[in-house]
């Protein structure tokens, strides 16, 4: 005897508790197993490049901190990173120090975050998170310290930073990064051997080495498929040749290795800004540019390695102080190029987890 | 430890640009219904609770059970919705004030808080959850983008603020609002919720 | 350090191979033609071992739509632009290179919906952000936005 059996579309809706975001997936399963999976996108599609045409180059820096909203710091830096190629603007040392202490802070943050909602995914609902958001709570705090927001913050300008650091941001800095190791040690100790945790995600979403290449992944996913390959070392800007830090890999692929790569990033992290506090010098923050300054003709790419992969802005200027073309290289958007692939085959619940660990923000994919 | 499944070829059972033609023309009928704004609600009690005749202290207990224990509907769109967790994260704890879970489920949930900016393409999706919510309903509109539309105001795919749509109750300024900007949100709220008796006699 | 490979060194071997192909280069890029852009974007592949493809824009300049590819290799650590323009506004298409990078797939379609231009051989060509009834292409010039404040409104 011989069962008829029939695929099953099931809609995960926009609004869902453990979809990152606005974000919808029409996936058609053959009995309890994904059988297609196609993403709808969209939802938080706010215009912001064709909005960036209409307003100057420093009203856009706000606009860049609503993007990925959890790695604010490092979108700034990216734009001002290609402003400043474009118009050939001098940084002074000491931004260059403060601009890489935010950003090394940012993808910490960013990291606890993603781990969090990882785990989040899985069931442990919200116990790994607010062990995460604690210690987020302090990076917040220390930001609030230097510019007065805890999320947007618009804090770097073409040509450094907005204000110098208050004097009592130094020694707050110190205290909470020489009890950070501990902390990230508290979070491996509770998670690495946990079974659930285990289970469900060694061997499961697995991403070749080739098919990581080939379809343009970047950041932490592609360093845990095998690929030896960080901005920060392979294309260096800003000062990054100085510190000394490991690229942390691992050959895996599957959602586990994700997991280990974000934590062992995040002890680099720690000694990343460990060495920029030691070697801080005193100086200006800020080369004066004219609010509405006009660049030269041309176009420029500037780019860094953000928390979620290589963040690029691609700018063409017609010599206005407005831009012509203001183009985000995405890196989540790129990233979800994957999904179908590595969701196939699986159940609905391991798509979850798979889409959790490859850590998006919709406001950078919609943009 | 799981094993990856059978990968069969399966012809997908729905044609995908139909379903895209559907969701288009509910999203073009919502634009053209949403020209003038929801009224904002001033009383919620059904007409046959205004027509008996309540002693004074029935009525405040119920009060006290209402305001104290709404619930809220998470509707975390963008940047918003951050804040709106780490208002409810330990260390501005919102259940303190009665929030106790942020349920998923619309159907569970007394408040909608709308977070974060939303888009035409998003609006069918919102105005059916608040629909499926029972009443009494709330709704606060938090964060800029929200109340007008914020920073995207004038851009081709943003509606000018979340009132289009549903009636709001109360409104939260900010660019996010700090946690403490949402709490101070939620006591409006509890202050509107013990007003509508009055306001109805 | 990325070494960014010179236009008119890379023009010149694309010149061998397809001698038409090229329609102008400086230091930093090469410009083909729309209808070679698969072939020259598959030398380029096999020849300079640049296998990682990190982006695709479309810009609208009013005379001619561009799209811009930056290809990099990830072995040997250098990188290449390489530019098409399309003239017909009404129809621009180019062929689609997702059958050599799959990181295409998201990026063409995005192009499409934005800026309308038509990738062939995409394999699933359709609107990625916008509503399928949604008329006009939000990123072109002649497609009129009222902002308030911020700007000079044009």
């Amino acid at each position: 005897m011989t069962l008829e059996t029939e695929p099953v579309l099931i809609n995960m809706g926009p609004q869902h508790p453990s979809t990152h975001g606005v974000f919808r997936m029409r996936v058609t399963f053959d009995g309890e197993v994904i059988a297609d999976l196609e993403p709808v996108f969209g939802y938080l599609h706010r215009g912001i490049e064709k909005l960036a045409e209409h307003k100057t180059y420093l009203q856009n820096i706000p606009f860049t901190d609503r993007m990925d909203y959890l790695a604010s710091m490092s979108n700034n830096k990216a734009y001002c990173l290609a402003v400043e190629k474009l118009a050939q603007i001098e940084v002074p040392e000491r931004a260059e120090y403060i601009r890489v202490i935010m950003a090394e802070l940012m993808r910490l943050s960013s990291h606890l975050m993603a781990v969090g909602f990882f785990l989040n995914d899985m069931g442990a609902f919200f116990t790994p998170l607010l062990y995460m958001y604690r210690e987020r709570e302090k990076i917040l705090d220390l930001f609030e310290m230097v510019c007065g927001q805890r999320l947007t913050y618009n804090y770097m300008r073409f040509g450094g930073v907005s204000q110098d650091l208050p004097e009592e941001f130094m020694p707050a800095l110190k205290r909470f990064i020489d009890s950070m190791p501990a902390y990230i040690d508290e979070y491996d100790k509770l998670l690495a051997e946990n079974e659930i945790l285990l289970a469900r995600t060694k061997g499961v979403g697995v991403l070749s080495k080739e098919q990581a290449i080939n379809a343009s992944i970047s950041g932490p996913v592609l360093r845990a498929s095998g690929v030896n390959w960080d901005l920060r070392r392979d294309d260096p800007y800003s000062i990054y040749d100085r510190f000394k830090f490991d690229v942390i890999t691992d050959t895996r692929g599957d959602n586990y290795a994700r997991y280990r790569v974000r934590i062992g990033e995040m002890r680099q992290c720690v000694s990343i800004i460990q060495q920029a506090m030691e070697q801080i010098p005193a100086g200006e923050v800020r080369t004066r540019v004219h609010p509405a300054f006009k660049p030269p003709v041309g176009e420029a790419y500037g780019r860094l390695e953000g928390p979620k992969g290589e963040l690029g802005f691609y700018l063409v200027s017609d010599g206005s102080p407005k831009p012509y073309r203001f183009k985000v290289r995405p890196p989540t958007l790129i990233n979800l190029t994957v999904l179908r692939d590595l969701a196939v085959g699986w159940k609905l619940a391991d798509a979850i987890v798979t889409f959790g660990s490859i850590d998006i923000c919709m406001g950078e994919v919609d943009r | 430890m799981e094993e990856r499944g059978p990968q069969v070829e399966i012809e997908r059972p729905y044609v995908s640009e139909e379903l895209d033609r559907v969701e288009s023309a509910e999203i073009q009928s919502i634009i053209a219904a949403s020209k003038q704004p929801c009224p904002d609600p001033v009383a919620w009690l059904d007409e046959d609770i205004k027509q008996n005749l309540l002693l004074t202290t029935t009525e405040q207990l119920i009060d006290l059970g209402k305001r104290f224990s709404v619930w809220p509907a998470a509707m975390g769109l963008a940047c918003c919705a951050f804040e709106m967790i780490s208002a409810a994260s330990s260390r501005f704890d919102f259940s303190r004030f009665g929030m106790e879970i942020m349920r998923a489920s619309p159907r569970q949930a007394d408040l909608m808080i709308v977070a974060g900016t939303l888009t035409w393409k998003m609006a069918p999706a919102l105005r059916r959850i608040y629909d499926q919510m029972a009443e009494p309903k709330w709704v606060l509109a938090m964060g800029s983008c929200a109340i007008s539309g914020g920073a995207f105001r004038g851009s081709y795919s943003v509606v000018p603020g979340v009132n289009l749509i549903v009636p709001v109750d109360v409104y939260v300024p900010g660019c996010p609002p700090r946690p403490e900007g949402l709490i101070n949100g939620f006591q409006a709220l509890h202050r509107k919720v013990a007003k509508d008796k009055l306001i109805k006699r | 350090m990325t070494k960014a490979l010179s236009g008119s060194d890379t023009a010149k071997k694309i010149g061998e191979k397809y001698p038409d192909a090229v329609t102008g280069s400086d230091e930093t890029s090469v410009i083909v033609r729309s209808k070679d852009v698969l072939e020259v974007a598959r030398f380029l592949q096999e020849s300079l071992n640049l296998d990682y493809l990190n982006f695709i824009a479309g810009t609208d300049y009013t005379d001619y739509l561009e799209v811009v590819y930056l290809l990099t290799s990830i072995k040997d650590n250098h990188s290449i632009v390489l530019k098409t323009r399309c003239e017909d506004r009404n129809h621009p298409t180019v062929p689609s290179v997702f059958s050599l990078w799959q990181g295409a797939d998201f990026q063409e379609r995005e192009i499409y919906d934005l800026l309308g231009i038509y990738f062939e051989g995409h394999p699933n060509m359709k609107r990625l952000f916008l509503w399928a009834g949604f008329e006009g292409h939000p990123l072109r010039k002649d497609f009129k936005l009222e902002v308030p404040g911020g700007g000079k409104k044009e």
